[in-house]
């Protein structure tokens, strides 16, 4: 696998480590139920087709960043900073679940 | 099988180099330019190996990597090759090898008896058979049975290596089409041609064809590629993988296919990484063998490959030859042959008619032909000697008339050809059924991959191939299928009874194409079987997907050099000389080899883990505790940001002081824990746990970077810059006081938990008070590069107070017995703070931390959590371990468990640690401590057992506090301390590299760089006015990502956003850092210099980018990475800078304690330079 890292450029796999999927906001601890809670820690999606992640750029400049990524052809749609905000991209897949 | 006598003149082996070779103790000759398949066939041998199940006869049956009959034990000893297939291996002098999974011999072997039971080992036997009353009653007596070669017991002789290549265009195969596809793609000089053949020579099926055209057409390109520059031949090399974005994975036999007796100084083979643009795959195709009774007979072989034994190595492999076919290819092969002076016997085709002109031909040439016809029976012990063939009725769907016998002595068989499409199938592309072919051809691409040539369906001539999966109106028990794994086409009709509809069940209830074959001859032919049992047409049934790797890949390429003392990065200590020169012993911990104790002559590890416990309670003992994780917070926001992570508050740590903290995760389970210092206003110093330094920066930088982004804080671990020393016991203030410094150590002056700042010996010095051991601590911190002289300072300046040198092994009993927590050994991945006893300062503090809001959970809240508690034994002489568990109070389950135990030398008794139900509220309870059976009474008590109220951190140095005597054994000497007497007054900088920092080989150098000085500037980057702020102050622009800038005799280096790298000449560093400094007053940066904690080595000659691609991914072509460019990568395992430096040399940065790592490690991988 190839990841295109936003400040390095494409680099081999073996130098990031995925940090599951992106774009999770975390509810204000002092109100949010303990349901809502829960949920933010643990319930993820599992999408077949456009998934987004959280990868590091480890063994480089240390940056974190997004990544839309189609988790039935692996192909890499884009690859953004953590700043940025999620690009509109189509979901070859339907994304069902 | 008949023996060659001579070679046919068109052969391509040296008839003029004869080579003796030794197969099951027999001796034979063969000539270069031989396989061992074709030289055993030359000499008539026919059987070579067992079937796996079965036991059957299996001779060579094919002439490239779809033999999965002819499997050899090539050699014996540490060379051994086990399952070498016989047609891949090239000959050479003095070969040895031995047929396999036979005893005691392949021809006489007594396991056959098995092939009686094939009645009773149908499909699916082992997974209904075995199961009954356990799979494990069965285990040994199976695996005993099963199994084809034996693995070598000891290491290889000979040494492997991986290494990464870039090319725009990688072509895969070089047959014709891939020599064609490999030079029209390299009309473009900028583009790299990558041109991959796994055969011992160029030119895939063209070294079959006896047409002098073909050969001239194959030596023309041949000699058009060596002139073309951009194309890399690379020849002996399998495909073996092909993954996610264009990345392949080959092996290529470098010594291998040499024997035991290639050149030791190159490796037996590379693994390689191709990163490709564009992939073409000229991968040919594979023959199919056809399906009928008794077809796995030795004397029956595919009929491309009997065209290649006749063309490529001269062989007359029969005198009554004759076909079997369902297409017009085995026609063309029986042709050619009669053309070429070896006669052909007879052809058996299923079909009812083929084209006139092929008819004529044959008649012309002698061939018999029987068209409408199937083979129902052959015979022969050892040796095809018959067939026996009947007429198919019309319809195709069972036979009539007669049988009639035929003599023969080779059976040439084509079921038709199927592309290799593995490594298509392996990138994801669909592959679409052919119905005119009978075969599977490439469909939809998931990747930029094209197939072309045979690959592709494009087949020579129109094969006009008939579907014959298998043959009709006979019994279908011996009509093999998977000849390796004994599967027939009964068991698949079998599967198909019991309702085994997907494709990819059938396959695994079956196994056929499991095992050595993996699908090359077995996939369509079952597929086609799985068909017509099921009323289905082929592509409704659909084909399994290929996984890598297409050809096995031996587990020494896997690892490559990662073995004995590389197997992974080691960091070394910055005393690590001095340790060693005091005989500690030493552990893995944490990628640090560290002193676990340093045993004298004759002391066991217990002892001397007594002695040193006692030495640091009783006077004073040093560690090398530079492993301890630094990180350094500057930033306006700094405090805010420790606060947020930290449990404990942190908002009133005034300068100078340090304070203890718990890190959790989001889940409120503890992660870390910690001395946070406060060193101004906005600079913060965390000492993490050894080991936790980089999980904790990740984590600070990963709350920075993805949810706080507006905090104006920067992160730096600096553990490997800074030297950590740990001096103590009563005595350490004493002996710290004899080196020259200007702090302040008296007892009033610098309090527990009280950090300190200035020099000493001449260095910078940073000396926090904090004790993990109970006994007045000083954690004294240089420049790395300073840390082998101030080891043995303090040693010196000990010396006449008993210092004792201690190791992590002695530094836990200290800290088991005092009760301090060692997080990830106290804890596992369920404790909260509330567990150990942080619930009540928790509900105090106002401010948010992470993880305070899982604390509140309804999990948190259980009476019954695993708590913190100390546990001791009530027997005198007891012992326990870690991992014993503490019963319930119906003793029927486990309520905790002990995390730490040991020998307390201070006590004389056992201590323990434990994480035990409700234990809080528990305190003073008998409970049973289980393990291993025994059970033994414990009760449980506060976690300190040695100086609870903490009176020994306040100690006077004058007065050395008695500890509770041992009955001690005579203490053995310690070895002499070799360094001088006198404390010196300046502490001297050290190599990084303790024996040779260099390496020379004729092709590949590597040399610790010395002649320049370091400083590393870091802005928070996310402040987007401070980069053209900076570019004002600076007059010049730094350089943006990926670049490397000159700024006269400067040299810049970008390392990440924000953060740079400067080299200036040897001398200058300090000029420069004030130069920065003052350009940068008053604005958000931070200059360090870094030069003694980094080591800088250049690497050159002309083989520099092979040994850097040997340990990194990056495309280091001139082109792609020039002397402008410079980039943080992983090499070697580990995180480097690396920069051209002009023509083949390479800038090399690292952390300095991975100094002797990455010499090794380039030693090791540059040995054929
Ligand atoms: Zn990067």
């Amino acid at each position: 696998m190839r990841i295109e890292c936003p400040w390095c450029g494409s680099r081999s796999e073996d130098e990031f480590v995925c940090g599951g999927q992106s774009h999770i906001a975390r509810p204000e601890p002092a109100t949010a139920s303990d349901a809502e809670w829960a949920a933010y820690l643990y319930q993820r999606d599992n999408p077949k087709g456009l998934h987004h992640e959280r990868w590091l750029h480890r063994f480089g400049c240390g940056q974190w960043f997004n990544v839309a990524r189609d988790t039935v052809s692996h192909n890499i749609l884009a690859s953004y900073p953590m700043t940025a905000p999620k690009p509109e991209l189509p979901d070859a897949n339907g994304g069902e679940a | 099988m008949k023996r060659s006598r001579q070679r046919l003149p068109h052969a391509r082996v040296d008839t003029g180099q004869p080579l003796t070779f030794q197969f099951d103790g027999e001796t034979f000759r063969g000539y270069a330019g031989d396989t061992l398949a074709s030289a055993l066939l030359a000499n008539g041998v026919s059987i070579v190996g067992r079937s796996f199940k079965l036991h059957r006869p299996r001779g060579v049956f094919a002439a490239g990597r779809e033999d999965a009959n002819a499997l050899v034990q090539l050699e014996s000893g540490t060379w051994s090759e086990p399952n070498a297939r016989a047609a891949l291996v090239p000959l050479y002098q003095g070969l040895v090898a031995k047929g396999q999974n036979a005893w005691p011999s392949p021809d006489w072997d007594l396991l056959a008896a098995l092939g009686l039971l094939k009645k009773v080992l149908p499909a699916g036997f082992y997974y209904k058979t075995f199961i009954w009353p356990n799979w494990k009653n069965w285990e040994g007596l199976v695996r005993r049975l099963a199994g084809l070669g034996r693995a070598p017991s000891a290491p290889d002789p000979q040494y492997y290596l991986k290494q990464t290549v870039h090319a725009e265009v990688v072509v895969v195969g070089a047959g014709r089409a891939g020599l064609e596809a490999a030079l029209a793609t390299a009309q473009d000089p900028a583009c790299r041609v990558l041109l991959l053949d796994e055969q011992e020579e160029p030119g895939g099926a063209l070294l079959a064809s006896p047409d002098p055209a073909d050969r001239t057409w194959l030596a023309s390109m041949l000699e058009r590629i060596a002139q073309c520059p951009n194309i890399t031949l690379m020849p002996r090399s399998s495909v073996n993988g092909y993954h996610d974005h264009n990345v392949l994975a080959a092996l290529q036999r470098v010594g291998s296919h040499l024997g035991p007796q290639a050149d030791s100084a190159a490796p037996r083979e590379i693994f390689w990484r191709i990163c490709a643009g564009r992939v073409v795959l000229a991968t040919g195709a594979l023959e199919r063998p056809l399906v009928f009774p008794h077809n796995d007979r030795p004397g029956i072989m595919l009929a491309g490959a009997v065209r290649e034994y006749t063309h490529r190595y001269g062989l007359t492999l029969g005198e009554r030859i004759v076909f079997f076919a369902n297409n017009d290819s085995a026609w063309h092969t029986a042709l050619e042959m009669v053309a070429h002076g070896v006669p052909v016997t007879a052809i058996i085709d299923v079909r009812l008619g083929v084209a006139p002109e092929l008819l004529r031909r044959a008649t012309a040439a002698g061939i018999e032909d029987r068209l409408g016809y199937s083979v129902v029976h052959t015979r022969g012990r050892g040796a095809l000697r018959q067939v026996l063939i009947q007429r198919l009725t019309e319809d195709g769907g069972g036979l009539q008339g007669p049988r009639e016998t035929l003599d023969c002595d080779l059976l040439a068989m084509s079921g038709g050809w199927t592309p290799t499409l593995h490594l298509y199938s392996q990138s994801g592309g669909k592959l679409a059924w052919r119905e005119e072919d009978t075969c599977l051809v490439p469909g939809t691409a998931n990747q930029a991959v094209t197939a072309v040539g045979r690959a592709n369906g494009d087949f020579p001539q129109p094969l006009h191939t008939q579907a014959h999966w298998l043959t009709p109106g006979v019994s279908s028990d011996c009509q093999w299928v998977d000849f390796q794994y004994d599967v027939t086409a009964a068991d698949i009709q079998l599967a198909a009874r019991e309702n085994y509809v997907s494709v990819e069940h059938v396959k695994r209830y079956t196994t056929n194409g499991m095992s050595v074959d993996q699908g090359k001859t077995s996939n369509v032919n079952g597929l086609g079987i799985l068909a017509l049992a099921t009323n289905r047409s082929i592509p409704e049934v659909g084909t399994t997907r290929f996984r890598p790797p297409y050809h096995p890949v031996t587990i020494g390429a896997w690892a490559g050099v990662e073995l004995g003392a590389l197997y992974q990065p080691f960091q070394r200590l910055p005393a690590h000389t001095c340790h060693a020169a005091l005989g500690a012993q030493f552990v893995d911990m944490g990628g640090w080899q560290r002193p676990e104790c340093y045993p004298r002559a004759g002391e066991s590890e217990q002892q001397a883990i007594a002695r040193e416990v006692l030495a640091v309670r009783g006077a004073v003992g040093l560690l090398d505790y530079s492993p301890l994780g630094k990180l350094e917070v500057h930033g306006p926001d700094a405090r805010e940001l420790l606060n947020r992570m930290y449990v404990n508050n942190l908002a009133t740590l005034p300068v100078g002081a340090a304070r203890y903290g718990l890190m959790l995760n989001e889940q409120g389970i503890v992660v870390d824990d910690g001395v946070v210092v406060c060193l101004a206003e906005d600079h913060f110093l965390l000492h993490t746990t050894s080991g936790g330094a980089a999980s904790v920066h990740r984590a600070l930088e990963e709350w920075l970077q993805c949810e706080w982004v507006a905090l104006r804080v920067l992160v730096t671990n600096v553990t490997t810059q800074w030297a950590t020393f740990m001096l103590s016991g009563p005595r350490a203030r004493a002996v710290l006081a004899q080196l020259s410094g200007d702090i302040d150590l008296g007892g009033d002056a610098f309090a527990h938990m009280q950090f300190r700042s200035g020099s000493l010996c001449g260095v910078p010095v940073r000396i926090l008070r904090a004790s993990f051991t109970g006994e007045v601590s000083f954690e004294i911190s240089v420049p790395a590069a300073c840390g082998e002289s101030l080891w043995e300072a303090l040693m010196t300046a000990g010396a006449s107070h008993g210092v004792t040198p201690f190791g992590i092994e002695s530094l836990m009993v200290l800290r088991t017995e005092k009760g301090f927590l060692h997080v990830g050994s106290d804890t596992d991945g369920n404790t909260m703070p509330q567990d150990l006893g942080w619930g009540g300062a928790i509900a105090k503090q106002s401010v948010d931390f992470i993880g305070r809001r899982s604390l509140t959970l309804e999990v948190g809240q259980d009476p019954e959590r695993l708590q913190f508690t100390g546990i001791a034994l009530l027997e005198e002489s007891a012992t326990t371990v870690s991992g014993a568990h503490v019963l319930s109070g119906d003793g029927k389950s486990s309520a905790g468990y002990v995390t730490s135990a040991c020998f307390s030398p201070t006590l004389g008794r056992a201590v323990a640690l434990g994480i035990v139900a409700g234990a809080r509220a528990r305190v003073g309870e008998i409970v049973s401590v289980y393990y291993e059976g025994k059970i033994q009474p414990a009760r449980l008590v506060a976690p300190c057992q040695v100086d609870p109220a903490g009176t020994r951190l306040q100690a006077d140095a004058t007065t050395p506090q008695p500890v509770a005597p041992q009955p001690a054994a005579p203490q053995p000497a310690a070895p002499q301390p070799a360094a001088s007497l006198h404390v010196p007054q300046i502490l001297a900088v050290c190599s990084p590299m303790a024996g040779t920092n260099s390496i020379t080989r004729k092709e590949f150098r590597l040399r610790h760089e010395t002649a320049c000085e370091l400083i590393r500037l870091q802005v928070f980057h996310r402040d987007r006015a401070l980069l053209p702020a900076l570019t004002a102050a600076l007059g010049f622009e730094l350089p943006a990502p990926g670049e490397a800038r000159r700024q006269g005799s400067w040299r810049w280096l970008w390392s990440a956003p924000g953060d740079w790298l400067l080299a200036v000449p040897a001398g200058e560093g300090s000029a420069a850092l004030k130069t920065l400094r003052d350009a940068t007053a008053g604005m958000w940066a931070v200059a360090t210099p870094i030069t003694d904690s980094q080591v800088m080595l250049v690497l050159d000659g002309a083989r520099v980018r092979d040994v850097l691609a040997r340990g990194c991914a990056l495309d280091l072509h001139p082109a792609h990475f020039g002397g402008d460019r410079c980039a943080v990568t992983r090499f070697a395992g580990v995180s480097v800078l690396l920069a051209p430096s002009g023509g083949d040399g390479f800038l090399l940065l690292a952390c300095r304690s991975l100094a002797v790592w990455l010499r090794d490690w380039c030693e090791a991988v540059s040995r054929d330079c």
